[in-house]
């Protein structure tokens, strides 16, 4: 009997996804449920420390963040606005959009737990690197 | 590297999950409400990427051979494959746990997993929201961040081949 490759490819498709679906589900109600239980608007009065503690500060709060990005950025144009340093929210944005922490149980699931913790500690480093970077280059350009 | 079947860890996620969802409606109501409306909106909102994941499944089971993945994304893809990597975290759209499903099937099949790691961190520059963000904080900073998002990429793939073949060695 022959196997039909496009069934046979549908079928491991739909098991891949069917796999994931518990883990998608289980994110997006977890996503939820942090975004209902922490409003953004408290968080500007948290900065105006130290340069280096707002860094970090800023880049926590992203790595926890589980909003769309588009919230990160308006977010940050915010905090902006309102004094918080430039660094701040480069390490908010940043991280925001590549360190996971509420995501890593999904990604540790699917990728491997090593993977999924060393990546999100590069990430976060990286974020602190970037934030410095860019506005120190930015300051240089200008 | 091939992952081990998830089988049923994924469903005791959820479980969990749902069991805070209880313990919330128990203690604040409201906020349990207000959590689920939030998810109806984000539903309808992933759906469309799910059918593309579903899609670009499907197009992985049909046409990426182990041999081509290796070939492509695999060990010795070379600049080529860091640069498939880049590209295709810079054109993802939908959020990220969507996305684990077929960066898993991919390793499976050979890809390279610092390569997974460049899609991954690529996908911090959303192209359709660079104009918002050089609307905030200027065309310069856009531009400027945008590049080293990118260098940062490459830069935490080789970390990560680094992890790797430190945990094989």
């Amino acid at each position: 009997m022959t196997t039909n490759p496009n069934r046979e490819a549908l079928i491991n498709a739909w098991t891949s996804l069917w796999q994931m679906l518990p883990i998608l589900l289980g994110m997006l109600l977890l996503t939820s449920l942090l975004l209902a239980w922490l409003p953004v608007t408290k968080l500007q009065a948290l900065f105006g420390q130290h340069p280096l503690v707002d860094v970090l500060l800023g880049a926590t709060l992203g790595s926890l963040a589980v909003g769309h990005p588009l919230v990160g950025y308006l977010l940050g144009g915010e905090l902006l606005a309102n004094g918080v340093s430039p660094i701040a929210v480069t390490a908010l944005i940043v991280s925001w959009v590549t360190v996971g922490l509420t995501q890593m149980p999904a990604e540790a699931l699917l990728l491997g737990k090593s993977f999924a913790v060393w990546r999100n500690l590069f990430c976060f480093l990286s974020t602190i690197a970037i934030s410095f970077l860019t506005v120190t280059l930015l300051g240089l350009i200008a | 590297m091939a992952r081990k079947p998830l089988k049923f860890a994924g469903w005791f996620f959820l479980a969990a999950i749902l069991v805070a969802y209880g313990a919330t409606a128990l203690a604040k109501p409201g906020l349990a409400y207000q959590a689920i409306h939030y998810f109806l909106g984000m539903i309808e909102a992933i759906a469309p990427v799910l059918i593309m994941i579903f899609l670009l499944l499907f197009l992985t089971e049909r046409l990426l051979t182990p041999g081509r993945t290796q070939a492509w994304l695999g060990r010795n893809s070379g600049l080529r494959g860091w640069l498939t990597a880049l590209a295709a975290g810079i054109l993802s759209t939908g959020p990220i746990y969507a996305w684990y499903a077929l960066l898993a099937k991919l390793r499976s099949k050979g890809m390279r997993p610092a390569l997974v790691a460049v899609v991954l961190y690529a996908r911090a520059i959303k192209l359709p929201l660079l104009p918002l963000l050089s609307f905030y904080f200027g065309m310069a900073y856009t531009v400027l961040l945008s590049l080293l998002i990118a260098a940062f990429a490459i830069l935490n793939g080789l970390a990560m081949e680094l992890i790797d073949r430190t945990k094989e060695g």
